[in-house]
């Protein structure tokens, strides 16, 4: 159950990746037997059961609208591979 | 030829005005030193958990309610997955299949009749961080991310506005409500308000849903009209050559005052939502919203209309005093000193908001309290002032603070209401303007007007105008 390269590449754009020719025929092809795996869910009988939103069953968690104090702007722009200023810099995406 | 029909919807996003971020406790705060308001959560660093700010869910309910919408009994998170450098998860925590609130509506008034505005849903999301774009070549771009985390209700409608004046009252009256409920301030050129619309065309009465545009790059209630009405232009002649509209997303563009093509928008599939892990679902029962619902401020609609019957105002009236919460509340603090409604209504509108206009002043800054306003109109009712130093007195009150009693007294405005002083100076008024005196006898009544205007010159405006034309009658 191969993917077409087609939807390699789509995906592929969605997560910003630049494929090889080869690596989209070896993709498409690792991609197809996990989803081929993950088929397999299909084949059980789930009438009449609940949709699982959340693995645990908890509900209602949050928290009070206080403020707590943010991180150190030198510790907030610390780890960036480029800084400019007070801002993070990164490359033109538009 | 003009049998077309617009379709429009928007899609309008508000930031709320919580004290924290939606999933962290990072300040909420426009205005900031560029990521100072940030934290690991923020940052998406590893092992981080988000937990759900309660004042967002109380808010998102407030506003549902005031929207007249249905609150889900079960609602969840859900991951929007994109790549974007405005969010470092690469996800936005969003809702999707179940949203909190939906099925609602708005009741505009438009022309003379009631238009009901549907609302599809409204639901909690976060806001990404903000980017700046180098200008020229640069290629670079530089991210702050203090906005990154604030809360977001989107509020959808139904595609049931026809014309771009109605989108703009559609909105106008959002803003209302939402200002009255204060979870945001609704302020566009902060962006604490943005709104992307929805436009196609039909042939009137149709009832088909031809292909759509979505406009984006909006920033004032004006430009929605001016985007619509340019889109309408576009489509139309599309239509009329005999071509055909794509679906896409376009900019408006304030300064050519047209729209052009954006990237083509990803789809829903794209975006491969799924439930968040990191956060539980949210069961609300019904004492949970009977509660929130008891707590609601009374809404501009039922206050305009107690305003009218409770106080007999005039329509017109009622609709200017409660056009915002603080506003109507300052009248009806003026009122509890004051026992003519009508008449506090009439320097609420007239004197206090001209003043606050032209000095760009919120109500809740002026220095004029309600009882001051009393105190004013009280000092007129017994004669203390006149209707016209009244307003002199006003002004100088907004201006410094004081009481009206205070600036009469240190102005030395009292008026001057003593026969004995005004009949003298009358005598000499009738002394000094023989002519003017003869026209009057011959029947030429305006000349009455000089007369009083020379006393009233006299006394710097401070002559009871009552008794001054009394006496120049029993004297004439």
């Amino acid at each position: 159950m191969k993917l077409s390269r087609k939807e390699v590449e789509h995906v592929a754009m969605l997560a910003r990746l630049a494929l090889t020719g080869e690596e989209i025929d070896r993709f498409g092809a690792q991609l197809g037997s996990i989803l081929a795996y993950a088929k397999k869910i299909n084949s059980i009988n789930t009438d009449g059961v609940e949709p699982t939103y959340h693995v645990l069953p908890i509900k209602n968690v949050w928290r009070k609208d206080e403020r707590r104090p943010p991180l150190a702007q030198d510790d907030i722009l610390g780890n960036a591979p480029r800084r400019e200023g007070n801002y993070f810099r990164v490359p033109r995406i538009l | 030829m003009s049998a077309y029909e617009a379709v429009i919807g928007l899609e309008v996003h508000v930031e709320l005005l919580t004290r924290t971020k939606a999933f962290c406790s990072c300040p909420n705060e426009f205005g900031s030193e560029p990521n100072t308001n940030v934290c690991p959560v923020c940052l998406a660093l590893p092992g981080v958990l988000p937990v759900l700010n309660r004042s967002l869910l109380k808010y998102a309910v407030e506003a549902g309610l005031a929207l007249n919408c249905e609150i889900a009994s079960f609602c969840k998170f859900d991951r929007k997955n994109y790549f974007y450098p405005d969010l470092p998860k690469a996800y936005q925590i969003s809702q999707y299949d179940l949203p909190l609130c939906r099925n609602g509506y708005l009741d505009l008034e438009a022309g003379g009749g009631v238009r009901r505005v549907g609302i599809t849903r409204v639901h909690m999301e976060e806001d990404a961080g903000k980017l700046l774009h180098s200008e020229g070549d640069a290629g670079y771009s530089l991210v702050d991310l203090n906005r990154a985390g604030v809360p977001l209700l989107e509020i959808v409608t139904e595609p049931d506005l026809r014309t771009p004046r109605e989108a703009h009252l559609f909105l106008e009256k959002l803003k209302q409500i939402l200002r009255y409920l204060d979870v945001s301030d609704c302020k566009m050129e902060e962006g604490s308000l943005r709104c992307d619309t929805n436009i196609s065309l039909r042939t009137a009465g149709s009832g088909v849903l031809n292909t759509k545009v979505e406009i984006k790059n909006i920033s004032s209630f004006r430009a929605v009209e001016r985007a619509l009405d340019s889109e309408i232009a576009r489509q139309r002649r599309l239509y009329e050559a005999g071509g055909r509209v794509e679906q896409e997303t376009r900019a408006w563009n304030e300064e050519t005052g047209g729209t052009l093509v954006m990237r083509t928008k990803e789809t829903a599939s794209d975006y491969r939502y799924f439930p968040d892990p990191d956060l539980p679902p949210i069961v609300l029962d019904e004492q949970m919203v009977d509660r929130i619902r008891e707590g609601l401020p009374e809404l501009p609609e039922a206050r305009r209309r107690r305003f009218i019957e409770e106080f007999g105002l005039p329509a017109y009236d009622a609709e200017i005093l409660t056009a915002s919460r603080d506003l109507a509340d300052y009248f009806e603090e003026c009122i509890k000193c004051y026992h003519d409604p009508k008449r506090v209504g009439n320097w609420v509108m007239v004197e206090l908001l001209r003043l606050l206009n032209a000095n760009n002043i919120d109500i809740r800054e002026s220095k004029v309290p309600p009882s001051h306003l009393a105190e004013l109109l009280i000092l007129m009712d017994k004669g203390a002032i006149s209707g016209k130093i009244a307003k002199t007195v006003f002004e100088e009150m907004f201006a410094r603070g004081k009481g009206a009693a205070e600036v009469v007294e240190e102005k030395g405005l009292l008026q001057i209401s003593d026969e004995e002083a005004l009949a003298a100076i009358i005598d000499g008024v009738i002394a000094a303007h023989p002519q003017v005196v003869e026209d009057y006898r011959s029947g030429t009544k305006k000349a009455l007007g000089f007369l009083v205007g020379q006393v009233m010159k006299q006394t710097q405006g401070k002559a009871n105008p009552k008794i001054v034309n009394k006496l120049f009658s029993a004297k004439l």
